[in-house]
C-alpha cells in the first residue's frame, strides 16, 4: 500500500518503467540548535564572563586614577589612542630599529627558541647523567644549586667578556637561565623511576640504549617537562632583561627604548605584549607537555 | 648425579646496610621438578620475596647456589619472567605494546614481526584480554592489569614463571576468577611455576607443593607438603574435601602454632 508521503509527491518517485521502489523524503528534524547551544554558551559565559568583568574593571579604575592633569600614567583611553599606530600596524617596518612590535617580539623570540632548545637537549642530558650516577650527583648537584641562585642578569657582563657581542650573550643569558630547572627535574624524575620498571627491563635484559628510550624517557617525561615549562617561563623573564642592555631589536630594547624617548603609551602596549606571549609560551610546552605524557599517568 | 630442573642449593642471603648486616635466608634447599606448581608460603617478612628475587636473579645469593635446566642463575632473564606483585606494566603503552615489549625483546631475530604479532595476540588470548589490548593501563581493572603482567610474562617463554604474590592486590572474587585461569594455563601450558602467596586456600588450590618458611631473620624451609589432588581441581568440590582440609589445616598449624609472627601480637 502506498504511503500518504508517496502520493503527495511524485516527483521523488523513480520513473516508470523501473522498479516500484521509491525515495521518500524524510522529514528532516528541526535540529534543536538553541538547545544544544545553550549549555556551550553558559559553559563560555562561566568562563570567560568573570575575567571581562575583572578586566574591566581595573581598566575604569585605572582611567578614573590616571585622567586627572598631574597623573604620572597615561590613562587606557590615552594609550590607546597615542600607540595606536603600534596596535595597528605590528609589522611595519622603517628600517634600523623602528619596526614594529611583531618584528621585535620575532626577535626575542627566537633568541628564545636557541637558547632554551640548547638548555632543554643539555638539561635533559646533565639530567639524565645526574639522575643515573650517585657520583655524578654528589659531584654535580652542589655546583648546579649554587649556580642556580645567580640572577639571569648577572651572567650577562661575563658571557659579553667571553663572546664579545650581544647576540651570543643574550642567547647564553637564557640558555644559563633556563638549564637549572630541567637539569633538576630530569635528575628527580630518572631517580623516581618506579623499581618495579627497573626490574621489568633487567628481566627483559634491555640494553642501555633500550633501556633510555622505552623505560627512562617515557618515566622520567612528567617530571621532565614540568622543568621545561618552567624554564620556558623563566627564559621568557630573562630575555626582556637582557635585551635592555643588549639593545638591537627586541622586545627588551623597545621598552627601554621607549623609556627613554619617554613614551609611556609604547611601554604600556609592549607589557601587555610581553605578557601574552609569555602566556602562549607557557600552554604551548604544557599542551606539548600533555600531548607526549597523556599516557604516563601512574595508576 | 643431575640437579633436578630446579635446584636451590644451600642458599643464604645477607643483607649489609653500613654496618649493620642482616641475615634474611639460610641454608635454603629445593628441588623443582619440570612442570611443577610450587607455592611459597610464611609470615610477611620471612624473606620469601627475596628468595624468589634471589630466583629471578634480580638479587645475588650471598652463599648457596641456584641452578636451573643445569645452568647457574646469573642476573635477571627471561627465562625467569616475573610476575610481580603490583602488575607493574608500563603506563605509557598498551596492553598490547607491554606485551609486544616483551615479544620484541625476547624473540628478536628468532620470530619474524607476523609471528611476534601474533604471538603477542596468543598470549593476550591466553589470559582474555585481546579484547582490550589497545587500551592502557590506567583504563582496566587491577584484575585486568594483572592478566596483563601474567601475558606479558608467560610470552617470554619462561623456563619457570615467578608469581610474586599475583592476587594479593585482587578483592577475592577477582582473585578466584584469576586462580582459575591460572590453573587452566598451567594446565594448558604446563609451565614450572613458583609463587608467592600468603593466602593459605590459593595455596592448597593450585599447588603441588606448598613451601613453608620460618619466621626470618634467618629463615629457612620449615615443611614442604605435598598436595596429592587430582587435576583438573574445582574449588567448590574442594572445599568440603578431606585431603584440602587435611592440607589446609597442616599449613594453619605451621603458620599459627609453630611459627607464629610474633610481632603481630
Amino acid at each position: 500500500m502506498p504511503s500518504p508521503a508517496l502520493k503527495s509527491v511524485p516527483s521523488t518517485a523513480k520513473p516508470a518503467g523501473s522498479t516500484q521502489a521509491s525515495v521518500v523524503a524524510l522529514p528532516v528534524k528541526p535540529a534543536p540548535r538553541p538547545a544544544r547551544l545553550q549549555p556551550l554558551l553558559a559553559h563560555a559565559g562561566e568562563r570567560l564572563l568573570p575575567p571581562t568583568l575583572v578586566l574591566a574593571l581595573i581598566l575604569f579604575i585605572w582611567e578614573i586614577a590616571c585622567s586627572s592633569p598631574g597623573a604620572s600614567l597615561p590613562p587606557p583611553s590615552q594609550v590607546l589612542t597615542d600607540s595606536w599606530e603600534l596596535i595597528a600596524h605590528p609589522f611595519y617596518d622603517n628600517g634600523g630599529i623602528d619596526k614594529g612590535l611583531g618584528w621585535h617580539l620575532l626577535a626575542s623570540l627566537q633568541r628564545v627558541a636557541v637558547g632554551y632548545a640548547i638548555a632543554a637537549v643539555v638539561g635533559v642530558a646533565l639530567g639524565v647523567l645526574v639522575g643515573q650516577s650517585t657520583w655524578a650527583m654528589r659531584g654535580l648537584d652542589p655546583l648546579f644549586q649554587v649556580l642556580r641562585t645567580v640572577p639571569p642578569l648577572a651572567w650577562l657582563p661575563l658571557s659579553l667578556a667571553a663572546f664579545r657581542d650581544g647576540e651570543p650573550s643574550a642567547i647564553f643569558v637564557i640558555f644559563i637561565t633556563s638549564v637549572w630547572p630541567v637539569i633538576i627535574n630530569t635528575a628527580v624524575g630518572i631517580r623516581n623511576i618506579p623499581a618495579d620498571y627497573v626490574n621489568v627491563a633487567k628481566v627483559l635484559r634491555l640494553n642501555g640504549l633500550e633501556y633510555f628510550a622505552k623505560i627512562m624517557i617515557p618515566a622520567a617525561a612528567p617530571y621532565i617537562f614540568t622543568g621545561l615549562r618552567i624554564g620556558v617561563g623563566l627564559s621568557w623573564l630573562a630575555i626582556v632583561a637582557a635585551e635592555m642592555l643588549i639593545g638591537g631589536v627586541g622586545i627588551g630594547f623597545f621598552i627601554w627604548d621607549a623609556w627613554n624617548s619617554s613614551l609611556i603609551s609604547d611601554i604600556i602596549v609592549a607589557l601587555v605584549y610581553v605578557g601574552l606571549t609569555g602566556f602562549v609560551l607557557d600552554r604551548m610546552v604544557a599542551g606539548v607537555a600533555s600531548l607526549v605524557t597523556r599516557g604516563t599517568a601512574n595508576s | 648425579m643431575t640437579k633436578a630442573y630446579l635446584s636451590i642449593e644451600n642458599v643464604g642471603k645477607t643483607f649489609t646496610r653500613g654496618a649493620a648486616t642482616t641475615e634474611v635466608l639460610r641454608g635454603v634447599s629445593l628441588d623443582v621438578a619440570r612442570g611443577e606448581y610450587v607455592s611459597i608460603i610464611g609470615h610477611s617478612g620471612c624473606g620469601k620475596s627475596t628468595l624468589l628475587n634471589l630466583i629471578a636473579g634480580l638479587t645475588e645469593v650471598t652463599t648457596g647456589g641456584i641452578f636451573l635446566d643445569n645452568a647457574a642463575v646469573q642476573g635477571p632473564g627471561p627465562e625467569r619472567a616475573v610476575v610481580f606483585q603490583n602488575h607493574s606494566l608500563l603506563p605509557w603503552l598498551t596492553a598490547y605494546e607491554n606485551v609486544k615489549l616483551a615479544v620484541d625483546k625476547v624473540f628478536s631475530g628468532k620470530k619474524s614481526k607476523g609471528e611476534r604479532h601474533d604471538w603477542t595476540m596468543r598470549n593476550l588470548e591466553l589470559v582474555h584480554m585481546a579484547h582490550a589490548k589497545d587500551k592502557r593501563p590506567a583504563e582496566i581493572s587491577g584484575g585486568m592489569k594483572q592478566r596483563i603482567g601474567i601475558a606479558r610474562a608467560l610470552a617470554m617463554e619462561p623456563k619457570v614463571l615467578l608469581l610474586d604474590e599475583p592476587f594479593g592486590a585482587l578483592d577475592a572474587l577477582t582473585r578466584a576468577h584469576l586462580q582459575d585461569q591460572v590453573m587452566q594455563i598451567h594446565a594448558t601450558l604446563g609451565n614450572t611455576v613458583i609463587m608467592i602467596t600468603h593466602d593459605v586456600d590459593e595455596a592448597v588450590l593450585l599447588s603441588d607443593r606448598i613451601v613453608m618458611m620460618t619466621n626470618g631473620p634467618s629463615a629457612r624451609i620449615g615443611e614442604v607438603l605435598g598436595v596429592p589432588l587430582e587435576r583438573p581441581r574445582h574449588r567448590l568440590e574442594l572445599a568440603s574435601d578431606p585431603t584440602t582440609i587435611r592440607c589446609r589445616s597442616a599449613v594453619l598449624k605451621f603458620l599459627y602454632e609453630r611459627n607464629r609472627f610474633v610481632e603481630a601480637a
